[in-house]
């Protein structure tokens, strides 16, 4: 049998799931990855624990030095793929280079999305963050003098702050939301999030939005002047669907795929932030911009291209997420009955919906939560548990001897 | 490969599993001076209520959500055994939030600790499982559980 080629555009948690996912299977196979980013795979979660210095380069490799050479990958990294021909089955590089591939992953992740402002080209100092050379252009420009202007309070800026505070003079975030974290959290839970970050000096400006740029300052919608010496732009980030788009890859919300990462190219597959996922909690088709839904997404795609492998169809937003020392997770959606436990620096929520559980939210006390987060992945009909027995408490004591024994026993031979 | 399965029948809650995992992972060799006085972070868990109780530990998944998930790669597996490098854990909790045992928690640091079947430590085997005064948690050679089959 020929030797298969294996072509990956990207180099992030979704390129790593499908080399490992194809190593499984096939272990003769050339792989080449092609990244814009000069970089070894690195955890891109981990930029703002840079920025703070809780981590270093070293430590914040996704995988070992050694990966690309264990994995047989043949890394081409600080090269970008300018486009690529279905037809022939090859992908042009910015080098001149073009590449064949018998099967393509694009995991072209995704790029922060940056409104029209006005005023903004004005503004000397202004970062996304992103990436690891984003995280290093605004630790070189921010000093202990900074006031610090974010815009956007969700996953991104809030990290962002974390990670500048103690080398700045001031922190300000700016949402046009009413609440933070939108996306993650309901209202009470974002005010009691919010309360917390307030308490280590991070100053919110909610409900308001830039109006435009000024000398030194923003303008916002409500007419406050906040001056700002470094801007931070984390409003959002949009599926890097190019050059996979433009031959002629459907795209929805991001590139649409089947359970197997396929795209309606053949043998071009799709994983990571640059697709859409279906949300198994809500019916919808969004992107899951989460690191745990790329690699499960790159390996189901490297095992089937390889051959084998299970469709993927679990996909559901999911956040663990820390600030200053407050663990927050949550999953699925929120639509539905809901068993609410507030404290001062504690919440808990668990949403119901047809004898399923659809969603939570848990902050401060998080242990044992991925029990919750089986439930409604595997579908469990609630009334076959005794879900009362774990609303506040995790376990699995909740199921029946027999399951408990699936799960925990020694498996008849 | 061999691991750690529990049959709760047996189980008399005495929680001894708790503290020789304990001792086990303390790095002393003084279990008294490893435990007294202290709240102990057991890596193994006993869940019980109502005269049921059972001992909670890593099933050492043939797919494990966690390893594919840590958005660190601080969990890897090596063989079967699923350890974690706390060195590069930044206590994110998305193992926490996987995890469908909820066998991994944190450590005294508050980075993630797990079983590690007792290979990384000096105990060499397993010391739940060793000192288990009713043979309720035996190690033994059995197919592991897919997470995703629960």
């Amino acid at each position: 049998m020929k030797t298969k080629q294996y072509l990956i555009i990207g180099n992030s948690a979704a390129a790593v799931g499908c080399v490992e996912g194809i190593r499984r299977l096939d272990k003769t196979g050339a792989v080449t990855v092609v990244s814009q980013e000069p970089h070894h795979t690195y955890a891109r979660p981990l930029i703002s624990y840079l920025l703070a210095g809780q981590t270093d380069r070293q430590r914040m490799r996704y995988r070992g030095a050694d990966f690309y050479e264990t994995h047989g990958v043949t890394p081409l990294l600080g090269r970008a793929a300018l486009s690529l021909d279905p037809a022939g089955k090859t992908v042009a590089l910015d080098d001149g280079r073009t590449l064949p591939y018998d099967k393509l992953l694009v995991a072209t992740g995704s790029a922060p999305f940056v409104p029209p402002m006005e005023g903004l080209d004005a503004v000397p100092k202004k970062f996304t963050f992103l990436s690891l050379d984003d995280a290093d252009a605004l630790a070189a420009a921010v000093t202990a003098d900074s006031r610090v202007l974010i815009v956007g309070a969700g996953l991104i800026g809030l990290k962002c702050a974390e990670g500048l505070s103690g080398r700045a003079a001031s922190l300000t975030v700016v949402d046009l939301a009413p609440q933070i974290l939108p996306s993650v959290l309901d209202e009470r839970a974002a005010a009691l999030v919010q309360a917390h970050i307030e308490r280590q000096g991070v100053r919110f400006l909610l409900s308001v939005s830039v109006a435009r740029f000024e000398a030194g300052a923003a303008r916002l919608t409500d007419g406050t002047e906040v001056p700002f010496d470094v801007l931070v732009l984390a409003v959002g980030v949009r599926p890097r669907v190019s050059p996979a788009r433009e031959a002629g890859a459907a795209v929805g919300r991001g590139l649409i795929t089947d359970e197997y990462m396929r795209t309606n190219l053949p043998d071009v597959y799709a994983a990571g932030d640059c697709t859409e996922s279906l949300d198994i909690t809500s019916g919808e088709r969004k992107p899951l911009a989460l690191l745990p839904n790329a690699y499960l997404q790159g390996e189901t795609a490297g095992l089937h291209m390889a051959g084998g492998g299970e469709p993927f169809c679990t996909a559901m937003p999911m956040n663990a997420v820390g600030f200053w020392g407050l663990h927050i997770v949550s999953a699925g959606s929120y639509a539905g009955d809901a068993y609410v436990r507030c404290g001062e620096d504690n919440y808990r929520k668990l949403v119901r919906r047809d004898n399923l559980l659809r969603g939570f939210i848990l902050i401060g006390d998080v242990l044992r939560a991925g029990i919750y987060t089986a439930l409604i992945r595997d579908r469990v009909p609630l009334d076959t548990i005794d879900f009362d027995l774990i609303k506040d408490k995790p376990g699995l004591i909740a199921f029946s001897r027999r399951d408990r024994q699936e799960k925990l026993g020694v498996k008849p031979a | 490969m061999k691991r750690i399965y529990v049959n709760e029948k047996w189980c008399l809650a005495c929680h001894l599993c708790e503290y020789y995992c304990a001792f086990a992972n303390s790095g002393s060799d003084d279990m008294a001076k490893a435990l007294m006085n202290r709240r102990i972070n057991p890596r193994i868990q006993v869940e019980e209520r109502g005269g049921i109780s059972f001992a909670v530990s890593c099933r050492h998944c043939e797919e494990p959500l966690c390893v594919k998930s840590c958005i660190t790669g601080a969990l890897s597996s090596e063989g079967g055994l699923i350890t974690v490098d706390k060195d590069r854990c930044v206590a994110c909790h998305t193992c926490v939030l996987v995890c469908p045992y909820g066998a991994i928690m944190p450590s005294d640091d508050g980075m993630m600790q797990k079983c590690e079947l007792c290979l990384k430590n000096t105990a060499g085997e397993p010391a739940c499982v060793k000192h288990c005064p009713n043979r309720a948690i035996v190690y033994e050679d059995s197919d592991a559980p897919k997470a995703a089959a629960l």
